[in-house]
């Protein structure tokens, strides 16, 4: 029995938490949900599973300031914080309340963010933020700034050990964007989220030009043209899914490893006639990946940036598997600055948390262009070396035609340190394609030649005949074996067991130099 | 591949050509232009506040031009090239894109 001096104190409690539950008032909430948008605290319920939110630092207020009256202050002061379960494993989660001030990041704010950032590092699980903010608190001045600071120094410190993501579900501009982009996974949803640095307002007034924030920075944009986002969804609820999907692919730090299934066996089996035999014809790459995983389940990231190359997650006898593929329906499947970064960006997050790389090869080499070349693609293409080459987890290779130049190497080749290559029989793997190769390897004889024309295709029958094939190769020890189609499937299985135990010890270094 | 503005089509590569769909963003790629010195224009979108030159006037490489503001900061612009002002198309206080020719060079043959 509580006396009654008892019951007033937990009536009080009471009262203070029915406030913070009730955010920046019903107004505000109303508001929130015309725009199609949930509440905060709906967010967090709707994320996590049932019953399993444990909220704190309810009560934190925001430190007064030259700008504002004492009773403006709100308890909890515009962000949720706390921990739970999702697929039953714990996580750390964060999520601005745009209902209070704005969602905007005032110092306790920031401390707030800052102190659940501490708890996941500590505990090592996973962080979920979700950013729904107007951005700094211009009313605490510099103090806001310092609280970005500090939340960007824990992104960085928590960066490669525990798995961090970002969902934007609001504006995000100018400093706040800094977060999620350094963080792993960004995801955004049509029509709600907007990410940029200077917003339309000021790109109008400094340039003149003219843009909606829709077209500079909403959710398609920073999908499809920037790269910025990985996951695009319709609805909140579809966007919450997806994050839930991916956790299940991750480990809970970088120490672990993502938990392994029961295994069974892809719902598709026709690998053998996905591929034709013409290098010059498209096919959609994702069919075949569909044939190796199980259920052939795939968890494609980035869908939609950069997709002539595709990558994302699968499981290969219940184990958690990354997939980078070149897609010969886009871009004939080239690599470029874009696709490069794709690439590097997603086996580099594979290695940090123990994720074992299937790369699945058929790409003609890099896309030629002055926009290519002067937006930098050398360094860019170099960041597919330097991630392939860095990575230390099991990494095999699939040569699925052809495998040209540069390209050939760039593709996780056994000369960049991969476990296995295997290559099927139609694989073409050479200096270059055959019809430029013959150009110059008999340029002579087909300047001399009465009909040139017949002399090139003669030489190019050749030396397709000749080169165009995985023997070469193969005779080279250059991949480690020549593989039916049907047998892909078997293979990664074989080595993904037989390297379990891959240890690689890397010289000490106190960083590398990453082409960035 | 969602993207509405692609289309199935030819990519040559070398000799090869294979048959692919493109990105919209491969097709809204800004075509590469040779950079003029003959025609002198603001970077940004500007105010001009100082005209340091006349028509017929000789300049040399380095030599001051114009003055403009831009962005609450004052801004210089710079010969590029050495030649004689052809022709100065602005006046004191006028706001100009950042195409706008602000003048013309003769560009000297070195």
């Amino acid at each position: 029995m509580l006396s009654d001096m008892g019951v007033s104190k937990s009536r009080q409690l009471q009262k203070l938490r029915e406030q913070v539950k009730n955010g920046g008032g019903e107004q505000a909430l109303e508001k929130q949900m015309a725009l199609g948008k949930l509440s905060a605290r709906q967010r967090i319920v709707d994320l996590l599973d049932n019953d399993s939110f444990q909220e704190y630092d309810m009560f934190i207020q925001q430190v007064n300031n030259a700008f504002q009256s004492d009773g403006d202050a709100v308890l909890g002061d515009g962000v949720i914080t706390g921990t739970g379960t999702i697929n039953g494993m714990p996580v750390c989660v964060y999520a601005q309340d745009f209902t209070v001030a704005g969602g905007s990041l005032g110092s306790m704010h920031a401390k707030k963010i800052a102190k659940i950032m501490d708890r996941a590092l500590k505990m090592r699980v996973p962080l979920i933020g979700i950013n729904d903010s107007g951005g700094a608190r211009i009313q605490e001045g510099i103090n806001s700034l310092a609280g970005y600071g500090g939340i960007f120094y824990r992104n960085t410190m928590a960066s490669g050990v525990i798995p961090q993501i970002s969902v934007v579900l609001g504006p995000c501009a100018g400093g706040a964007v800094y977060s999620p982009a350094l963080t792993d996974f960004v995801f955004v949803v049509d029509k709600i989220s907007k990410m940029f640095i200077t917003g339309p307002e000021v790109i109008k007034t400094v340039l003149g030009e003219q843009i909606s924030a829709e077209d500079l920075g909403g959710a398609k944009v920073q999908c499809e043209v920037s790269g910025n986002a990985h996951f695009f969804a319709k609805s909140e609820h579809e966007c919450f899914e997806s994050v839930k999907k991916l956790l299940q692919y991750i480990p809970q730090n970088n120490s672990l490893k993502a938990e392994t299934l029961p295994s069974c066996p892809p719902k598709f089996t026709n690998i053998d006639s996905i591929v034709p035999s013409d290098a010059r014809e498209p096919y959609d790459v994702r069919k075949v990946i569909a044939c190796i995983t199980d259920g052939s389940d795939f968890f494609e990231v980035k869908a939609n940036f950069a997709a002539n190359a595709v990558v994302g997650f699968g499981r290969v006898d219940g184990q958690s598997v990354g997939f980078v593929a070149n897609q010969p329906d886009v871009m004939a499947g080239v690599l470029d600055v874009d696709s490069s970064d794709k690439v590097a960006e997603f086996v580099r997050f594979c290695d940090a948390f123990n994720i074992p790389i299937v790369t699945l090869v058929d790409l003609p080499g890099y896309l030629p262009g002055v926009d290519q070349e002067h937006a930098g693609v050398i360094r860019h293409g170099a960041k597919v070396l330097y991630a392939y080459s860095e990575a230390t987890v099991a990494k095999i290779t699939v040569i699925l035609r052809k495998a040209y130049g540069g390209g050939y190497i760039a593709m996780n080749s056994l000369h960049l340190g991969a476990d296995s290559v295997f290559a099927w029989p139609g694989a073409e793997i050479a200096v270059m394609g055959p019809e430029s190769a013959v150009n110059i390897i008999f340029r002579k004889e087909i300047m001399a030649s009465e009909n040139p024309d017949e002399t090139r295709r003669q030489k190019a029958r050749e030396y397709k005949e000749k080169f165009a094939n995985p023997y070469v190769a193969a005779g080279m020890g250059h991949i480690d074996a020549v593989i039916e189609p049907q047998e892909t499937r078997t293979m990664i299985v074989h080595t993904l067991r037989m390297s379990k135990d891959k240890h690689i010890d890397r010289p000490y270094k106190k960083h590398g130099l990453f082409p960035v | 591949m969602d993207n509405e503005e692609s289309k199935i089509g030819i990519l040559k590569l070398g000799e090869t050509e294979y048959k692919t769909f493109f990105t919209g963003k491969f097709l809204n790629r800004k075509k590469w232009k040779k950079p003029v010195f003959n025609r002198i224009m603001p970077p940004i979108p500007a105010t001009i506040t100082e005209i340091l030159v006349v028509e017929n006037q000789h300049v040399q490489k380095g030599d001051k031009l114009f003055v403009y503001e831009a962005m609450k900061m004052r801004n210089v612009i710079y010969a590029s090239v050495s030649g004689k002002i052809k022709v100065v198309n602005v006046t004191i206080g006028q706001k100009v894109g950042k195409d706008f020719v602000l003048a013309e060079l003769d560009v000297d043959f070195v």
